[in-house]
């Protein structure tokens, strides 16, 4: 399947940038993304867990993405809803990856699920559904 | 010292500000808290990394949602006796409004304080009360993670 390129932009903003989430996989309505593990995203420094917010961001773009990947076009995307369920903590140290579909769009809205997990999507850290309002402006990424 | 002897030891010596310091994700967003009466009120200050869209420019709602999820957090530890680390079950965001680039507020309420399980109401703000750009609601666990008796 392949990824348009300027998908990549999703990951341009300046927060998706500054906790360095990437594209790793792309298909007709879904996406992965990768939140790699730093340091300055820990919530719980005694076991050095991930905070539960740098997860919501990276699912919050995931499911961007993945609306990007459904409509076929990049646009200005206004969030709606997100509800995130923690089924468990990341492991310290590990990578979290997020996988995000777009399961249905309506002229004015998309929505979506998302899985986050590290090794295993069958094994989730965290799944989330959510709404977002669709639009004709131009994503603000050049 | 464990992570609850340290939060006891924080809270009784009101160093709101040493809370922030076991938070590192809560720093690289920006979170600052004070104190008002006797209430730990957080507050994110603007910072060009967590802009999510340039032409506005209005605030990554990730990086919103990080900072009221983070902002309950602060609210249950210190609000209540802390047996135990509360841990986040979900979180639930409703986006009002894009938050522009500002200061960005935060009030907390706990709906229901139970022996096992709380659940908060997070609202946010910028400029104006009574224009929040974001509310929210979640489950926290209070007990420990201990096994059902079959």
């Amino acid at each position: 399947m392949t990824t348009h390129p300027y998908l990549e932009k999703i990951c341009q903003t300046p927060h998706a940038k500054k906790l360095n989430l990437t594209l790793i996989k792309a298909d007709k309505t879904s996406v992965t993304l990768k939140l790699p593990y730093s340091k300055e995203i820990i919530g719980d420094s005694i076991n050095n867990f991930i905070h539960g917010g740098a997860v919501t961001t990276a699912i919050d773009t995931a499911c961007g993405a993945a609306i990007f990947q459904k409509q076929k076009n990049l646009r200005a995307l206004a969030t709606l809803d997100l509800r995130v369920d923690y089924v468990c903590p990341a492991p310290s140290g590990a990578d979290v990856n997020v996988y995000a579909d777009c399961y249905h769009l309506t002229n004015t809205i998309a929505f979506v699920r998302a899985t986050a997990y590290t090794d295993d999507i069958k094994a989730p850290i965290a799944t989330a559904i959510g709404t977002f309002m669709r639009s004709n402006k131009p994503f603000p990424i050049d | 010292m464990n992570l609850l002897d340290k939060l006891n030891d924080i809270k009784a010596r009101h160093d709101y500000e040493a809370l922030i310091d076991l938070i590192p994700y809560a720093k690289t967003i920006g979170v600052e808290t004070s104190m008002i009466g006797e209430s730990i009120v957080s507050s994110l200050r603007f910072t060009e990394d967590n802009i999510g869209n340039p032409a506005i420019p209005a605030l990554h709602g990730g990086a919103i949602a990080g900072f009221m999820e983070n902002a309950a957090l602060l609210h249950l530890i210190w609000e209540i006796e802390l047996t135990n680390i509360p841990k986040i079950i979900d979180f639930s965001i409703d986006y009002l409004r894009p938050g522009q680039a500002t200061s960005t507020y935060s009030k907390c309420h706990i709906i229901r304080l139970g022996s096992r399980v709380a659940l908060c109401n997070v609202t946010a703000w910028q400029e104006d009360t009574n224009k929040p750009i974001a509310q929210a609601r979640g489950h926290f666990l209070l007990s420990e993670n201990k096994p059902i008796k079959p």
